[in-house]
């Protein structure tokens, strides 16, 4: 590479903060790398899959903000100064997070690769709809593709998260 | 308590839930260089040039290589079955095209660079001069006088011909004698298996030891390393292929494909580590396909309903080449089970493999099984309207019976044990005729059409005898390996030749190692995908992870015990004879108080300090396992569906699969197997088909064309069992793996019929998208008879 073409790569790199499963990324980036990118290869957080490439999988799903996003539809540069929650740092120190637990339980996986995306499409739609019904998981589900399970046991797990997460805030003994 | 029959959570969750499974695509080495391919845009063209040096020039750029330069270097990648008597037309697959390309995505050059930015720069700077020639798509089209042919050397396009069962002289005897004839032309569509994770390929070559490691999404990567060694040219021994977390496969991870290939190649040249992802679009025209049968198909009976012949002609699309395991598919896997469940005494079966202008053809989940079970089941519905039966009723007549087993079919396979009857009726049973009936009516009111699909099935899976594998001419043995290494803590590792990508075997084979040797789960590691720790193995498909790896498994857990058993004998000072093992310590039978832990067997078969004469020190054994038979799963499943006759479309109000695979070692992991493979043969028979324009474009190209089942579409999926166990396997297992994907297609066709039968609409071909139903519904005359009003007047 030319010293000219090095010195334009450098000035096109824009700085950003992401603070990323709580911890604060700070870094210059191409202004064309997609947050799914920046995740995977820059911080090595393979957990986020990249299944394809219309944003149709939904095996890139993380949470920015606590809002549902598929990370190959936005820029890096377009989370900066956001916090980003991938799998990776779904659950609380050695704690599952709910819905980690209830996919284990309900064999929501198989291959294991949709499982990151549907995971936190999970988790996000239990924010913004603590109890939904069966239907409305199965509509809230649209994001992803799942070609191993047939999708029953991912409508299962969550309605069992649902459930969990209700445990959770109401104090034992209640 | 036995861990076996129990729905035990899975061991491989705990790294998958949390974002640490390590899929190929993950692998990130140092240097590490990024490969991209270039690919055909035409479907048939002559190579005129390809011109490399401008991106050769580009910064970061490593490698260009075209099919001229590796031309000589790298061996045609060679096809793995070929059927005997089957006058099969092979040809060479280049890994990247010499001279012509044959199918948009056939590739041409691979570039290799620094980065994916600077690989993708440098991909379109590659020149390549194109002269288009005429292609063909369709079978029926590559079949015709003076079509333009795929390979100069293979007229008439024809792969591969191929006849079963008794002369077609016989059999059209047979049918002219039949009191009721139906006869139904079929299309199998194509369809794009499309596993979540994309293909994946990383090769690191090593100098100072000459050793090249290529981490491959592989569902078999004893066969990778086999096919990859040959077309390198490079001693086997020196080749590791490592399957690490695979994303999903349905049989489109078998072959060994052109990417992987060259990036090995490309590796052992640059001795840099060389990865290549697949991108979605590349996996629609790059990935093989699945089905693809035209089929003319014709079966006899008597009035009252008991059938006597069936005529299958049918001509299979193979694609521009003939992929790894591609001719056995609409042959062995197809011709040999085309009569179902049925006893049917005269059966004939002629399959003409076609070659054409189109992505390569191989396994998809069931591959052969699906389109026979397809057909079959699609005569018998019609069959029965042709005599006015009830289909239940004609299927009951001639299911073959519980007293028949094993049951030699007129294809000369001997189908082993079965209770088809009672999985009829388990099936019927939770249908409820009198919920069905209340249905009905309420969809009437409503100006809807209500149909009841029924479909019962056996699978031949399991594969198989290796005696059977080189009968059919499946060039690979086909049995399975497994080792047992107890370590000095009573610690067991388990090394299977199975090579599972979602199936859960981690976890069963665990279960069965915990039963036997009486220790936890957690216990246990069952490590599999990698060449250089598993000795042998040909890998996952075919629904026979469990039946003959599961197999191996048993028969070295057995030797194992054996030899524990041994040391046992000697520190209780009993004889071999009186010593058992239950529940983890072995006792001498009858005196409770004199026994020793198997972990603590294990640390003196380690220690040696004093072994019987002649017991080797250490605790380990290995099985290789041949079955002596295919296994028979079968199962009767129902769909209850609702037509809009307004839109055509369709809802799914019921589905009932009963199935019988065996003893469930893990019920759970079973009815996952189940549910997935059941959405997805709906999703052959609603949503999912590939199609090419005349010029051979692909034009269901991406998932935004390419229809795959949400969760929004399916109702629960009701699911029963049966356990009736195999009769010549350690475990009794039969294959649960492409059971769902074989029985839902037609059921899910049968039940849109049934609701459309009212008007008089009698085949449909899939797959049945509201469009396709709703012009089938106008050209019925439907909507004048009703006067205009779309009453429904069944």
């Amino acid at each position: 590479m030319t010293e000219e073409a090095t010195a334009t790569q450098v000035r096109q790199e824009i700085p950003i903060t992401v603070h990323i499963n709580g911890a604060a990324q700070s870094t210059a980036i191409a202004p064309n790398v997609l947050l799914s990118e920046f995740l995977r290869d820059h911080l090595a957080l393979t957990g986020t899959h990249v299944g394809c490439d219309t944003s149709q999988c939904g095996a890139c799903t993380v949470l920015v903000d606590g809002r549902v996003v598929k990370s190959c539809t936005i820029l890096a540069v377009q989370a900066d100064g956001m916090s980003v929650t991938t799998v990776e740092g779904l659950r609380a120190g050695s704690v599952l997070h709910p819905v980690q637990e209830a996919f284990r339980a309900h064999h929501a996986l198989q291959c294991g690769f949709c499982t990151p995306g549907a995971l936190m499409l999970a988790a996000g739609l239990l924010m913004d709809n603590p109890h939904p019904t069966r239907s409305e998981i199965r509509e809230g589900l649209d994001g992803i593709v799942c070609r191993c399970t047939g999708y029953e046991n991912i409508v299962e797990a969550v309605a069992d998260a649902a459930e969990r997460l209700a445990e959770e805030v109401r104090p034992h003994g209640a | 308590m036995a861990l076996r029959g129990q729905s035990v959570p899975r061991l491989e969750d705990a790294r998958l839930i949390t974002g640490r499974g390590r899929y190929t695509a993950d692998i990130q080495l140092a240097g590490q260089l990024t490969a991209l391919m270039v690919r055909s845009p035409h479907a048939h063209a002559r190579i005129r040039s390809v011109d490399g040096d401008r991106a050769r020039a580009l910064p970061g750029v490593h490698a260009v290589y075209t099919g001229q330069d590796t031309k000589g270097v790298l061996n045609p990648i060679p096809t793995a079955w070929l059927p005997p008597g089957s006058d099969l037309a092979t040809t060479d697959h280049p890994a990247l095209a010499w001279d012509v390309v044959r199918y948009v995505g056939d590739a041409v050059a691979m570039v290799v660079a620094d980065s994916l930015a600077a690989a993708r720069k440098a991909r379109d700077l590659i020149e390549v001069d194109y002269e288009p020639l005429p292609a063909v798509t369709g079978v029926t089209e590559a079949t015709a006088p003076g079509a333009p042919l795929v390979h100069e050397g293979v007229p008439g396009n024809r792969a591969l011909f191929w006849h079963a069962g008794a002369s077609t002289d016989e059999v059209e005897a047979a049918l002219r004698q039949a009191e009721v004839r139906v006869r139904l032309p079929l299309v199998q569509q194509r369809l794009i298996p499309n596993p979540m994770e994309p293909r994946a390929a990383v090769a690191q070559y090593d100098p100072s030891t000459g050793k090249l490691t290529l981490w491959a999404t592989s569902q078999n990567p004893h066969i990778h390393r086999l096919l990859v060694a040959g077309v390198l040219g490079l001693p086997e021994h020196r080749v590791r292929v490592i399957a690490g977390d695979v994303g999903g496969g349905f049989g489109s991870k078998i072959a060994c494909y052109p990417d992987e290939v060259l990036v090995a190649h490309a590796a052992r040249e640059l001795r840099r580590p060389v990865r290549w992802v697949e991108e979605r679009r590349e996996h629609f025209v790059a990935t093989t396909h699945g089905r693809d049968h035209v089929e003319e198909v014709e079966l006899g009976g008597t009035r009252d309903g008991i059938l006597t012949a069936l005529k299958v002609r049918a001509r299979a699309n193979l694609g521009a080449y003939l992929s790894t395991a591609a001719p056995g598919v609409p042959t062995i896997l197809f011709g040999l089970i085309v009569n179902g469940a049925y006893d049917i005494p005269h059966v004939a079966v002629d399959v003409e493999g076609v070659y054409t202008n189109t992505t390569p053809v191989d396994a998809y989940r069931g591959a052969g099984r699906p389109e026979a079970t397809f057909l079959i089941e699609r005569l018998v519905d019609r069959f029965a309207r042709e005599v006015g039966m009830d289909p239940v009723e004609v299927r009951r007549r001639n299911l073959v019976a519980a007293d028949r087993f094993p049951y030699t079919n007129a294809l000369g396979i001997t189908y082993d044990s079965g209770r088809y009857h009672a999985a009829l009726d388990r099936a019927l049973a939770m249908l409820d005729p009198g919920q069905v009936s209340r249905h009905r009516e309420e969809a009437r009111r409503q100006g809807r059409l209500l149909g009841v699909g029924v479909s019962t099935y056996v699978e031949m899976c399991g594969l198989g005898p290796s005696e059977v594998a080189g009968a059919v001419g499946f060039q690979g043995g086909l049995w399975e390996h497994a080792l047992v290494r107890v370590l000095p803590t009573g610690k067991v590792m388990v090394m299977t030749g199975a090579s599972p990508h979602g199936q859960g075997e981690e976890t069963t084979f665990a279960q069965l190692v915990a039963d036997r040797l009486g220790c936890s789960l957690d216990d246990v590691e069952v490590m599999h995908g990698d060449t250089d720790l598993v000795s042998m193995g040909w890998g996952t498909y075919g629904s026979r992870s469990t039946a003959v790896g599961g197999g191996a498994l048993s028969v070295a857990l057995d030797r194992v015990v054996d030899k524990a058993r041994q040391v046992a004998a000697h520190t209780l000072e009993a004889s071999v004879g009186d010593v058992v093992l239950e529940a983890g310590r072995f006792y001498v039978q009858g005196v409770q108080d004199r026994s020793v832990a198997f972990a603590e067997v294990a640390l003196k078969a380690h220690l040696a300090w004093s072994l019987p004469a002649g017991v080797e020190p250490g605790l380990e054994a290995q099985a290789s396992y041949n079955p002596t038979n295919f296994t028979y799963p079968y199962g009767t499943h129902v769909a209850v569906v609702e037509v809009d006759p307004e839109t055509g479309d369709i809802h799914l109000r019921r589905y009932i699969a009963v199935d019988d695979c065996g003893p469930r070692i893990n019920p759970m992991i079973v009815e996952g197997q189940v549910r997935g493979g059941v959405v997805q043969g709906i999703g052959q028979a609603l949503w999912e088909g590939a199609a090419y324009d005349r010029q051979g474009q692909l034009v269901t190209g991406s998932l935004m064309d390419y229809a795959l089942p949400k969760a929004r579409f399916f109702p629960p999926i009701e699911t029963d069992a049966l356990e009736t166990p195999a009769a010549h396997n350690p475990l009794g297992v039969k294959g649960v793996g492409e059971t769902g994907t074989i029985a839902a297609t037609p059921t899910i066709v049968n039940a849109v019929l049934d609701a459309l039968a009212p008007l008089g609409i009698h085949n449909l071909d899939m797959p049945l998208t509201p469009e396709r139903v709703w012009q089938a519904i106008e050209a019925s005359g439907w909507k004048a008879a009703a006067g205009g009003q779309g009453g429904v007047q069944a």
